[in-house]
């Protein structure tokens, strides 16, 4: 601790990288990936956890960064969506959402990607409908959801986990 | 106008008219792509507002000095702060009498809940939390007027001087009285639709600094790079001193027309000297951005014995909320769309528009052409029932066909597929689903519906595009459109690489700068791709012919003898590749690039009565239909299964296409079912998102497109606008099916609980 208003040594492993950096008590995840560690594919859409555009998988799991504090996640690993692809090629999910026309904005995107990938590592059976549960906390406006739903399911058809 | 008829009549294309995975899609995907809130810069402020928690007051006093005494505040601006705090309205109002301005920070009066007083500029969002507080506006409360019916009333509270009647337009065609007096039908209903918010999920976001020569830049998340000229007007400086830089936006649906970050980080720039981000929240952006007009929708409709139309008798009121913006835009969609795809020789629309202390109504995807889509559905239902006639076939009788004049005057000039859209519709939607238990009913419904796109004919639209070969045979397009997410950069490249015979991948974009890429107009009114989408395709055959002409200097062959093909020109000696044909060119005085404007059809504007050969360019039919399951218990409404088909022309991407429709859908489906701003008194209680209802994945159902190619939009390649048109027909189309499966149909949106309740009670099917 640093003293003062209550701020926090944080190290996280980003995307297999340690990063450390000074978290005031009350700085959400989302603003310290942004500021800190310059992730700027978080994005931020509401501040609140409804949204679902900030989710990131904190030791496997889907949590949004929103409502995480920074100083919560002291010694996770984080991966966000920029873990995905390995260098210029899609990661085989992002290829399905991709080929699919399923990234428009691409604003939800990057949450949708970790709920989807949180989705088909869990050996769940894949289909429509458990996607469509699955992924109710990403809101997104622009696709429909269905071209989102079709490229998660045959990401899953084709035994992707990420 | 400068399209020619031979690419337009090409039948066989490589590039467009195929399914491609998006160009931006790619770097999205990998997180990499910087919207204008991933931009941060060495030394920057940060800018927060400080809004009027209620809607109606006189200011009496302001006070910043305790604000201004927090470490890390730098300024504090109200509007005396501000060069020209008038920010001038641009939009149609009523004969002989001046539209109120709207402004920057309120001075004397606030008219709604979140109208924008003081600006606070600091060195962290901390101090801007810590400042805000403490910034001190003394309010005195003055009478509200939130309804806008009551807002018309004689003795109402003024939201400005002089009346609260912002804007009326009328239809006058035929003869009403005599079509009603002397029709075996006529049949009336009421319909109400509620007002509802964007909600794209990238929020109104900037960032702005100076640069060396003395011009402030702005990098926003906005649809209208062209507010350049505003804002210089705000600050104080020419044109030519500001520059607005638009990157991929995270959605924008209208809400990102009118100008929302961009004013405020200009002065904060001007006042510091320093760059200065300012990001909304999504509390800010719900509670005081502009948002869908409510409307309430009187009609009358008369019939002749077989179903066909003979008159309509149709009165619309809206609610503009407190200040102009482009209410009066929309109530002319409203009312230039108010019968539908349908003819109707005698038509009498008086539609007006209210000030209110609600937040002000703005531009929204569907513009006032998806209001009424709820009513003149219903009304062609009724209209069917009483001749004893099939819904559908009533339909088709009715649908315009080439040649017919709308209400409005204009003549339809391309093809009216709305019959095949219905066949199309009808056909995919599929056998009909059994309820998943004796208290769930389940109904079909079906609507239709027409949208202009393109801007109306008296804004004179133009758009710019500049195409041009690199000396290794790269082309390069710049256009000055915004990607709102729907694609337009895509396409465009789409539209290059087709004419100039390259593949996508050696087709770079420059986009969205309104100093460094050819103006293009704003990414509204479903016009980018017909606008734009046709300069490229101009000035990229513009080019194609100075190619074939510098390698007719070089090589003494005739240009009819060659050809531009995959890979460079295709002559009798061989092909000679795109390098070396831009080496040609360069040696023999031809020039590798080529800007063209094109021009929409203009017209002479209306005022009130809307009458006129030239309103819009063309128009985008379609149809929709849906099974849907009430609990007849609780009044739920879930959609089970959707198809959707409208004829887009021709596809320029299909995927595009297909995300166009499928993703207006779901914010129809929306509309229809659940989202609604509550006001009371004015006072905006929608204040957080989980207040917001907008679909999920797990509430929306499967929904299928089907992509008709009529061939005769009026864009490139012979494409119509797809933007908007897709979001009109869904709460009718759902209306439709919760009668189908209760027996009586909700008029009122969002179609609550409650509502679907009283349906189920007067239908009798429970």
């Amino acid at each position: 601790m640093t003293g003062g208003m209550g701020t926090a040594e944080t190290t996280i492993t980003l995307n297999g990288a340690k990063v450390t950096g000074q978290a005031p008590a009350d700085t959400t995840l989302v603003r310290w990936l942004r500021e800190q560690a310059h992730a700027y594919e978080v994005k931020e859409g509401c501040n609140e956890g409804t949204c679902g555009t900030c989710t990131v998988l904190v030791d496997g799991r889907a949590a949004t960064g929103c409502t995480t504090l920074a100083v919560q996640v002291d010694g996770a690993t984080v991966e966000t969506s920029a873990s995905l692809a390995d260098g210029e090629e899609l990661s085989p999910l992002q290829a399905k959402i991709w080929e699919n026309g399923a990234a428009q904005c691409g604003f939800c995107t990057q949450g949708m990607l970790m709920s989807a990938v949180e989705l088909l590592r869990s050996g769940v059976e894949v289909t429509p409908a458990v996607v469509r549960e699955h992924l109710h906390g990403n809101l997104c406006r622009c696709t429909g959801y269905q071209a989102i739903v079709d490229a998660v399911v045959d990401a899953a058809a084709e035994g992707a986990t990420r | 106008m400068t399209e020619t008829l031979s690419s337009r009549t090409a039948s066989t294309t490589r590039v467009v008219n195929q399914a491609v995975p998006r160009r931006d899609s790619h770097e999205k995907l990998r997180g990499r792509t910087r919207y204008a809130g991933d931009v941060d810069i060495a030394g920057q402020l940060h800018a927060r507002l400080v809004r009027s928690p209620v809607p109606s007051a006189r200011i009496v006093a302001r006070d910043a000095s305790a604000a201004l005494q927090v470490p890390g505040v730098v300024a504090v601006l109200f509007g005396e702060d501000v060069p020209n705090n008038e920010i001038p309205t641009n939009t149609a109002g009523i004969k002989g009498r001046p539209l109120p301005p709207s402004w920057v920070l309120a001075v004397e009066r606030v008219r709604y809940h979140g109208e924008p007083v003081a600006l606070i500029v600091a060195e962290s969002p901390r101090a801007l939390a810590a400042a805000e507080a403490l910034v001190e506006v003394e309010y005195d409360v003055l009478p509200v007027v939130s309804d806008p019916e009551r807002a018309l009333e004689p003795g109402s509270p003024e939201v400005h001087e002089g009346g609260n009647l912002l804007s009326q337009w009328r239809i006058d065609r035929g003869d009403v009285d005599r079509a009603f007096a002397e029709a075996p039908i006529v049949v009336e209903g009421s319909y109400e639709a509620q007002v509802v918010d964007h909600a794209y999920l990238e929020l109104e976001t900037g960032i702005g600094w100076l640069d060396d020569e003395g011009v402030i830049n702005i990098k926003a998340s906005t649809q209208e790079i062209e507010h350049y000229r505003r804002i210089a007007h705000i600050v104080g400086l020419p044109d030519s001193k500001v520059r607005v830089q638009a990157p991929y936006l995270g959605g924008g649906f209208g809400g990102k027309e009118d100008m929302t970050v961009e004013p405020y980080i200009a002065l904060a720039v001007q006042r510091t000297g320093r760059p200065v981000k300012m990001v909304w929240s999504r509390q800010e952006s719900l509670t005081a951005r502009a948002k869908r007009h409510p409307v309430r929708m009187r009609y009358r409709t008369a019939a002749a014995a077989d179903g066909t139309l003979l008159a309509h008798d149709i009165e619309i009121v809206s609610d503009a909320g407190a200040y102009p913006l482009l209410s009066g835009f929309v109530l002319l969609y409203i009312t230039l769309n108010a019968a539908g795809p349908y003819r109707c020789d005698n038509v009498r629309v008086h539609s007006r528009a209210a000030y209110t202390n609600n937040t002000p109504g703005s531009a929204f995807r569907g513009f006032g052409g998806m209001q009424p889509v709820l009513a003149y559905e219903a009304q062609i239902d009724r209209v069917a029932d009483a001749a004893g006639r099939d819904r559908v076939e009533v339909r088709k009788a009715n649908a315009f066909v080439v040649g017919d004049r709308i209400p409005a005057g204009q003549r339809i000039e391309t093809a009216v597929w709305l019959p095949q859209c219905i066949d199309a519709v009808l056909e995919a939607i599929g056998p009909r689903p059994e309820p998943s238990s004796p208290e769930h009913r389940v109904g079909l419904g079906l609507a239709c519906n027409v949208q202009p796109y393109g801007r109306v004919a008296w804004m004179n639209d133009s758009a710019s595009a500049w195409v041009g070969c690199e000396r290794d045979g790269g082309v390069v397009v710049r256009c000055g459109v915004p990607d709102v997410g729907g694609g337009q950069v895509s396409s465009l490249a789409q539209i290059a690489a087709e004419v100039l015979h390259v593949p996508m991948d050696s087709v770079t974009v420059h986009f969205g700068d309104s100093a460094r890429t050819p103006l293009a107009g704003r990414t509204t009114a479903t016009r980018q791709l017909y606008m734009s989408g046709n300069a490229v395709l101009s000035a990229a055959e513009e080019l194609r012919g100075q190619l074939l002409e510098g390698v007719a200097q070089v090589t003494g062959q005739p240009v009819s003898e060659l050809t531009l093909t995959e890979g460079g020109v295709l002559t009798p000696g061989g092909v000679v590749p795109l390098a070396e044909v831009v080496a040609m060119c360069l040696a023999s005085g031809v020039a590798i690039n080529a800007m063209r404007t094109y021009f929409a059809p203009t017209g002479e504007p209306v005022t009130e009565l809307v009458d006129s050969e030239r309103i819009v360019p063309d128009f985008t039919f379609g149809a929709h239909a849906a099974y849907v399951e009430v609990d007849t218990r609780t009044g739920q409404v879930r959609p089970l299964r959707y198809v959707a088909a409208h004829d887009v022309g021709r596809a320029i991407n299909p995927l595009s296409v297909r995300g166009q429709i499928q993703g207006a859908v779901v914010q129809g489906i929306g509309y229809a079912l659940t989202e609604r701003i509550v006001y009371d008194e004015g006072v905006n209680l929608t204040g957080a998102f989980y207040q917001y209802a907008i679909p999920t994945a797990a509430d929306c159902p499967e929904i299928e497109v089907a992509i008709l190619e009529s061939g005769e939009g009026v864009g490139p390649f012979h494409a119509r606008g797809i933007g908007e048109p897709p979001i009109g027909p869904c709460a009718a189309t759902l209306a439709s099916a919760v009668e189908d499966a209760v027996g009586a149909r909700p008029a009122t949106l969002p179609m609550l609980a409650e509502t679907v309740l009283a349906c189920v009670d007067q239908g009798g099917r429970a």
